[in-house]
């Protein structure tokens, strides 16, 4: 796909760089909300390539590290039923519980299965009708759509051995929620592309005018990235906040409105819990009524033990933007990627992994 | 895990699709993008198309990012 190459074209890279160099005036503080947006900028080198001026921060946009501890402990209560068979994201695996792990569950014995499409986990449940089949459905509204069609496809084929644990969790309200509590400063918003793709570029519109705020929707090519930071720096100096898309390619202002009916004949909004920002309001969905056979907190008795973050891990200040992951005294000493102390070092989109994996140092924070 | 794929629709049969990526083919869910053709990039996450991908807005966007570019 060579149009698709050229959004890593090193000398246009260079020029947008420059570009904003020539815009940028003033200090401004940006958030990238996707977790997937932090790796590219960090495997990328964009912090290095904008003007110093212009601070990224990580959001709360890895749907792994931002999974309660509690909801956590629930997955794993789930793994160790005899008559459960897990299926996951692999990433969600190695994430410290208050007491264990999925893969250390699953090494005890526990039926932990990891798979990289929904369709898998309906797969498994048909292949073994005397077991129950929980997925545990961590994401956001890029994956929510994918797991209500699962629960429509397993209606549709009679089968009654498939569950899914929805912990789900909505961008738009855990945005305002971040910029209610007033802890972190920000002049512009990296929107998440994926997410957009979903739900469109209007939902962040109260961003802009009910908070000042620029947003501008990002793919995840080095082009896309900067060209996003440019549109945001313009957005800034001229004084005049709004919403815009630097990923028409993928996203359209209304979304995909087939993958919004599904989610929403599934799934009803619900609070949702954070790692980090505690219960959000309106931030997550569970499932509706009619699909109540489907729902894994309805259908199993999951233990609840005492819940307990991880010792000494920042993860969630990091989620909320104060603090990055330099600040931790952990990092990259008691916390590797090999033994990750907490989800931001365990995920494969986690803000700690990112800047690990491509060496940040201090001077850059 | 958010990380969609961008991958090409080689043959459609009715909900599914085959679809290719640097030579390998995999059959995906077309449920949530029923508007999808032969020949049409998607992105691809866990095993659906969440999004039909345009290649003219792709083009589009590079002309205009060359234009900013060279605007200087
Ligand atoms: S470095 Fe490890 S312990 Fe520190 S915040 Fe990140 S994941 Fe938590």
């Amino acid at each position: 796909m060579n149009f698709l190459d050229q959004y890593r074209n090193p000398e246009m890279v260079r020029r947008l760089a420059d570009r904003i160099h020539q815009r940028s005036t003033r200090p401004v503080r940006l958030m990238e909300f996707c977790g997937g947006h932090t790796v590219a900028i960090m495997k990328n080198g964009i912090r290095q390539l904008v003007p110093p001026q212009v601070q990224l921060l990580s959001g709360p946009g890895c749907p792994v590290c931002v999974t309660a501890t509690a909801d956590l402990n629930k997955a794993i209560g789930l793994a160790r039923l005899p008559e459960v068979i897990v299926v996951t994201f692999g990433d969600l695996l190695k994430v410290p519980g208050s007491d264990t792990s999925l893969e250390k569950v699953r090494a005890e014995g526990g039926d932990v299965r990891v798979v990289y499409s929904v369709q898998d986990a309906l797969g498994i449940a048909q292949k073994d009708p005397e077991k129950s089949v929980v997925f545990i459905g961590i994401g956001f509204e890029t994956t929510a759509p994918t797991i209500a069609a699962s629960i429509l496809e397993a209606e549709r084929r009679g089968m009654s051995n498939y569950y899914v644990l929805s912990l789900h969790k909505l961008c738009p309200p855990v945005m305002k929620a971040l910029l209610d509590s007033k802890e972190v400063r920000l002049d512009g918003i990296i929107c998440p592309g994926h997410v957009s793709t979903i739900i469109g570029s209007r939902p962040y519109e109260f961003i802009s005018r009910d908070y000042g705020i620029a947003c501008v929707v990002s793919g995840f090519e080095p082009l896309d990235i900067l060209q996003c930071i440019e549109m945001l720096v313009k957005q800034i100096e001229s004084g005049q906040p709004k919403v815009e898309n630097a990923y028409p390619r993928a996203v359209r202002p209304e979304g995909n409105k087939e993958a919004l009916k599904i989610m929403e004949s599934v799934f009803e909004v619900s609070n949702a819990n954070w790692r980090g920002l505690g219960e959000v309001a309106d931030s997550g969905l569970r499932l509706k009524d009619e699909y109540r056979a489907f729902d894994a907190e309805e259908a199993f008795e999951i233990s609840q033990r005492s819940v307990s973050d991880p010792e000494g891990c920042i993860c969630g200040e990091i989620l909320r933007g104060i603090k990055t992951p330099l600040d931790c005294k952990l990092f990259g000493k008691g916390c590797l990627p090999d033994h990750p102390v907490g989800p931001c070092m365990v995920s494969s989109e986690g803000s700690c992994a990112a800047y690990f994996q491509y060496g940040a140092t201090s001077h850059e924070r | 895990m958010c990380l969609a794929v961008p991958t090409l629709v080689k043959k459609i049969d009715g909900q599914e699709a085959e679809v290719e990526t640097g030579g390998v083919t995999r059959r995906i869910s077309i449920v949530i993008t029923p508007e999808v053709k032969v020949g049409d990039y998607v992105l691809v996450h866990t095993g659906y198309a969440i999004t039909v991908m345009s290649g003219d807005e792709a083009r589009e966007s590079l002309r205009q990012l060359t234009e900013l570019a060279e605007f200087m």
